[in-house]
């Protein structure tokens, strides 16, 4: 993979754009170096960090991070609309997501659905509260089948979700 | 050096290829065409559109012919029943969400999803109430629309930035059926060599802005021809309709562009639809320019080079080939003879991925032509010797208003054979019209001494003929003569009399790939295949 | 054992045995319960010796392709010219599955002291533990294990004072089933998007990185240490069914039933006990209809063959599916049919990586078709139909995604054919909205 052609150095410098990649960040990055033979394979290691210092990866991030890699603003794009779990736009405080796939499905995951959209008020899936707490999607299987059904509330994995706990729940969180 | 070869045998026909080849060109060898999209012989495969699964005796399932290699006494059915039901199957999910554009599409007449659904495909859909996926035209650089909805996510285009042209400024975005390619506009598709993916595109998915909706495939002619652009010699197709040339795109030669040109090349054709051309000779007379035949304007051309003494000049194009360059060399034989091209010079853009392929500096195709045939590239020197020599030759140069006024100053008789008409010349005792590249037959010498033939692409306009053709009925005398050479093919055979390095080489032997010259003798290696 | 009930009598507890056990996260903890011997014993051993008793022991692969993984390990090179790789398949996507993701969050011991093992024995120095992006619990805890086994020379360069150097690399996915195939995997690994690759060339000559690899499942290299401890004799013993199916299988349980979870079991179990005896049976009041035995990318098997059949992998394919994973989806008689292959087709149509045709535009359609069943406007021509497009989709393409599409919707026509004929007659109310 040759170097990022033709991208200057300042491409992410967009106006109001506060790098990721410094201090502390910057360490962990390249402490990751070490552990690849390749740049390349800490792309998606260093969109995880962009994602948890920003909450969602913007089109400046992109750049930085391609720069930082030496991959192309387009190759990085092609990566991270791949993997679901990347936010390509801001989202609620709070990134609700509710396996509905089939083993879950029978056992009442649209019900679970249906009592958060209401509960938090985001009224449909993939918008985000009023208050912007909360942002409410459908997954597909979350590898907790026997313990249905399972939701992610940000990185809080909560197993045996049921209508009823939903308000419970989601008074845990600001 | 012979590799071990491997027998198989292709829908009835037994090949032996080199192990390692892969099922799809053991094919062609059979004169088996095995229907694909993602592969390309330029390109890495990837085996992804699944349209070239063939059956494999033994082989519990369809392989894809693009990846399988070739083992002994493999038996191939291109043909049969289970691999065309599954390339009907491919065609089917093909055509679920590409749009029935074909009266509006530019690929149409040349779309490979058309000709193998002709071919192969069923008759009507089975999709009917659902609506196609659909996603806006977008602009991905200075020439090139993409139109996603029409893309069959063949890949060819990221490969080809990615692994050829080693950029990879195109992706495959999102996943799945809601999957197309993208770019990021902050890189967008302006490499010097982008222009290939449109043709590698196998439907009208990638386009060409300039191309766009000018004219239908079927009516367009197309001749194999070479690109005048610079010295790396790539072969081309001229596509003309009703004589006007409207695009040029890159023909196969493996030893040379492989399946590519550059942009600049590419672009770079309107000059040879330029209407201010000269339309009949003109010969000076009476303090002006008078048209006269092509008899008279011999005679008088025979009379002013007889006529001149002293030193001659010639000043030539280095889009002149070497039929012309060479008879015109001949036509001014005499002690001091300055004979120079022009080489306009611009940046070098190298294809990464491919050895030895670049736009090169040297913009003209015929530099190292030109030098085998005692021409230098001295431009500023021959200038000057315009204001002390007998006989200035102008063939086609492109002339600056400083050279005009000098050639208006020249003390010799100046003749010029040309093909624009301009003002600047009206001094010149002589002002024949001349044959671009696009209307005669030739040959060329690119950079690494291959001699290539293009061919004449659209008529001659008004009575133009060709630089070769003007000198060698001057040379061969007065009135018809056996001597004169009637085609570009003959006048070949004079310049190769008179320079060795171009002797014993019919026209069949260069066919369409060219040959390379090597020391005085044609070589037989670089073979026309 | 059934975490979160207590083991079954008819279970074979072996690696389950400390699930519910927050003390055997610790490394001190693992270590009182036995752990870390197999691996010290294994660093004496030779290369050659490790693979064959894994080959031995008739270990086959716990993520669903059952293929023997000693005899995986043995087409590494067998000397070390470029770096080889292990890389441990932590994926788990297989709807139905939940079986690694315990293994990780309760042993992660069990499972590091495997990749060691599996590591040296494939003379590899770096291992990488491909974890799916929402296991957050499990990377955690795993985080915290590798930290406390690098600590105490369980890892690192010279592991337990061998002179051999083992590192293991944590790697999270990003939310994509399809990085769990194997070739996907290292292609993720490699910082691109997660595309399975065409073999050959196969990873044990050209993997991550282009250097030699293994691929192997959590649970399988959980097994590992077992095996060098116990023996592979031991573990061979352990067959009720087929011969070549040995050792004890993780069954995720889930669906309906009166004790979902997850229970060890020995290969050849009848499925009749775990679907009754330790789950417990349907609900109150219900009875069985369908189970997937494999993750949902196996054949739906009727209650009938599902009571008939032995666990192993013979014994599930000669009741027509497969073991797969061993996520056992159980339906009972209150499921619409319809709409859980609908659910499913969506599911792959959503996972598809598009990179061959048939799968992704075919997962798509079939998806659609379904739709239009539940919305009411099925056609009888949509047997057919969806027929033909999961032949077309069956074994032309780079992974078995669309097989796995195809599967559920083939066996489910065969099977259930009266719920789709109920929608398409109109005389079943529609359960989705009309498009």
């Amino acid at each position: 993979m040759s170097a990022a052609h033709g991208a200057g150095a300042d491409t992410h410098r967009e106006a109001g754009y506060e790098p990721v990649f410094v201090d502390g960040t910057r360490r962990e990055l390249e402490r990751l170096f070490t552990q690849y033979p390749t740049k390349q394979a800490c792309l998606l290691p260093a969109l995880w960090m962009v994602q948890e210092a920003r909450g969602w990866i913007a089109e400046p991030a992109i750049h930085e991070v391609a720069e930082v890699l030496g991959l192309t603003p387009a190759y990085v794009k092609g990566v991270v609309t791949f993997y679901t779990m990347y936010h390509t736009h801001p989202v609620g405080r709070h990134f609700i997501q509710v396996c509905t796939t089939s083993p879950c499905n029978i056992c009442g995951a649209e019900a679970v659905v249906e009592a958060l959209l209401r509960e938090t008020g985001c009224g449909e899936l993939g918008a985000t509260s009023p208050d912007g707490r909360f942002t409410v999607i459908e997954v597909e299987c979350l590898g907790a089948c026997g313990f249905a059904t399972p939701i992610l509330v940000g990185d809080d994995f909560i197993e045996s979700v049921t209508p009823e706990k939903v308000p419970a729940i989601l008074q845990r969180y600001a | 050096m012979a590799d071990e070869l491997v027998n198989v045998t292709i829908d009835g026909v037994p090949v032996a290829v080199p192990k390692g080849t892969a099922i799809i060109e053991a094919a062609k060898q059979a004169g088996v065409l095995v229907p694909h999209y993602c592969y390309h012989p330029s390109l890495p495969a990837p085996a992804v559109c699944r349209m070239c699964l063939v059956e494999v005796e033994k082989s519990p399932k369809l392989m894809p012919a693009c990846v399988t290699t070739v083992t002994e006494g493999q038996v191939v059915h291109v043909n049969s029943d289970p691999a065309k039901k599954a390339r009907e199957g491919v065609l089917e999910f093909l055509l679920i969400n590409h749009p029935l554009d074909c009266p509006i599409c530019d690929q149409s007449g040349e779309c490979e999803l058309q000709d193998y659904v002709f071919q192969e495909g069923r008759a009507g859909t089975r999709y009917s109430e659902f609506a196609k996926r659909y996603n806006p035209v977008e602009d991905f650089g200075p020439d090139i629309l993409y139109v996603p909805n029409r893309c069959i996510l063949c890949t060819r285009c990221v490969r080809f930035m990615e692994d050829v042209a080693d950029t990879p400024v195109l992706n495959v975005s999102e996943r799945g059926d809601r999957a197309f390619i993208g770019i990021d506009q902050s890189q967008r598709l302006d490499h010097p060599w982008s222009g290939n993916v449109v043709d590698l595109c196998p439907v009208g998915s990638l386009l060409s802005k300039d191309f766009l909706h000018k004219a239908r495939a079927w009516d367009l002619d197309k001749t194999a021809s070479v690109c005048p652009g610079c010295t790396q010699g790539c072969n081309i197709t001229i596509d003309t309709r009703d004589d006007v040339v409207v695009r040029l795109r890159p023909r196969p030669n493996l030893e040379v562009n492989r399946h590519f040109m550059c942009d600049y090349g590419r672009m770079n054709y309107r000059w040879l639809n330029r209407g201010d051309r000269v339309e009949a000779p003109l010969i000076r007379e009476g303090g002006r320019h008078v048209a006269t035949d092509w008899d008279s304007a011999l005679a008088r051309l025979d009379q002013a080079v007889r006529g001149a003494t002293g030193s001659a000049v010639i000043l030539a194009s280095g889009r002149a080939s070497v039929e012309s360059l060479g008879l015109v060399r001949r036509l001014v034989e005499r002690p001091r003879v300055t004979a120079a091209i022009q080489v306009p010079l611009g940046d070098e853009a190298p294809l990464a991925g491919v050895p030895n392929l670049a736009l090169r500096r040297e913009r003209v195709p015929n530099l190292a032509g030109a030098e085998l045939l005692g021409y230098g590239t001295a431009w500023e020197a021959a200038m000057r010797e315009v204001l002390s020599a007998g006989l200035v030759v102008v063939l086609d140069a492109d002339l600056s208003p400083a050279d005009e006024a000098a050639l208006a100053a020249a003390p010799g008789v100046v003749v010029v054979l040309g093909t624009v008409a301009t003002d600047g010349l009206r001094n010149a005792q002589l002002v024949l019209p001349v044959t671009t590249m696009a209307e005669e037959n030739g040959t060329y010498v690119n950079r690494d001494r291959r001699i290539q033939r293009y061919h004449q692409a659209r008529s001659q306009p008004g009575m133009a003929r060709p630089a070769w053709w003007i000198a060698g009925e001057v040379l061969a005398g007065p009135g018809p003569s056996p001597d004169a050479p009637a085609t570009a093919e003959e006048a070949f055979a004079l310049v190769g009399a008179a320079w060795p390095v171009f002797a014993g080489l019919s026209y069949a032997d260069l066919g369409f790939t060219g040959r390379v010259l090597a020391d005085g003798r044609p070589a037989v290696v670089g073979a026309a295949r | 054992m059934g975490y979160p009930h207590p083991s079954h009598p008819k279970e074979t507890v072996v690696l389950s045995r400390y699930f519910g056990d927050p003390e055997a996260r610790t490394y001190a903890g693992w270590v009182k319960r036995g752990g870390y011997g197999a691996l010290r014993k294994a660093l004496g051993m030779s290369r050659e010796a490790l693979v064959e008793e894994v080959k031995a022991s008739g270990l086959r692969g716990r993520g669903g392709a059952g293929f023997p993984t000693g005899l995986k390990w043995s087409f590494m090179p067998k000397e070390v010219v470029k770096p080889h790789y292990l890389v441990c398949n932590a994926d788990e996507s297989e709807p139905g599955t939940f079986k690694d993701r315990e293994i990780m969050r309760w042993t992660p011991h069990q499972l590091i002291e495997g990749c060691a093992i599996a590591a040296y024995a494939i003379g590899a120095t770096h291992c990488y533990i491909y974890i799916r992006g929402e296991f957050t619990e499990p990377w955690q805890v795993m985080r915290a294990a590798v930290d406390e086994a690098l600590a105490n020379g369980a890892l690192g360069d010279d592991v337990f004072g061998s002179g051999k150097a083992i590192q293991v690399v944590l790697h999270r996915g990003a939310g994509a089933y399809i990085c769990g195939e194997e070739t996907a995997m290292m292609n993720s690994i490699e910082g691109k998007r997660g595309n399975p690759r065409i073999k050959p060339p196969f990873p044990a000559v050209a993997g991550v990185f282009g250097m030699p690899t293994t691929i192997n499942n959590v649970e399988t290299l959980a097994a590992v240490p077992h095996i060098i401890t116990r023996g592979a004799e031991w573990y061979k013993s352990l067959c009720l069914g087929n011969p070549k199916s040995t050792g004890t299988k993780l069954v995720s349980v889930c669906g309906h039933v009166q004790r979902p979870g997850n229970y060890e079991v020995t290969m050849g179990t009848p499925m009749r006990d775990i679907l009754y005896d330790m789950c417990g049976g349907p609900p109150p009041g219900r009875t069985f209809k369908a189970v997937i035995p494999g993750g949902s990318s196996v054949p739906i098997m009727t209650r009938e063959e599902a009571e008939e059949a032995l666990f192993d992998y013979e014994g599930v394919v000669a009741k027509g599916s497969m073991l797969g994973s061993a996520g056992m989806i159980v339906m009972d008689d209150s499921t619409d049919m319809v709409y859980q292959i609908w659910r499913l087709a969506r599911f792959y149509a959503h996972e598809s990586c598009a990179q061959c045709t048939q799968c992704r535009e075919g997962t798509a359609w079939t998806t659609k078709i379904l739709e239009r069943i539940l919305a009411g406007n099925g056609k009888q021509a949509d047997f057919q139909l969806l027929l033909d497009l999961a032949e077309n989709m069956t074994g032309k393409t780079i992974c078995v995604l669309s097989d796995s599409c195809a599967a559920p919707v083939v066996s489910g026509i065969q099977k259930f054919r009266s719920e789709f004929e109920a929608y398409i007659a109109g005389a079943r109310e529609p359960a989705l909205a009309a498009v």
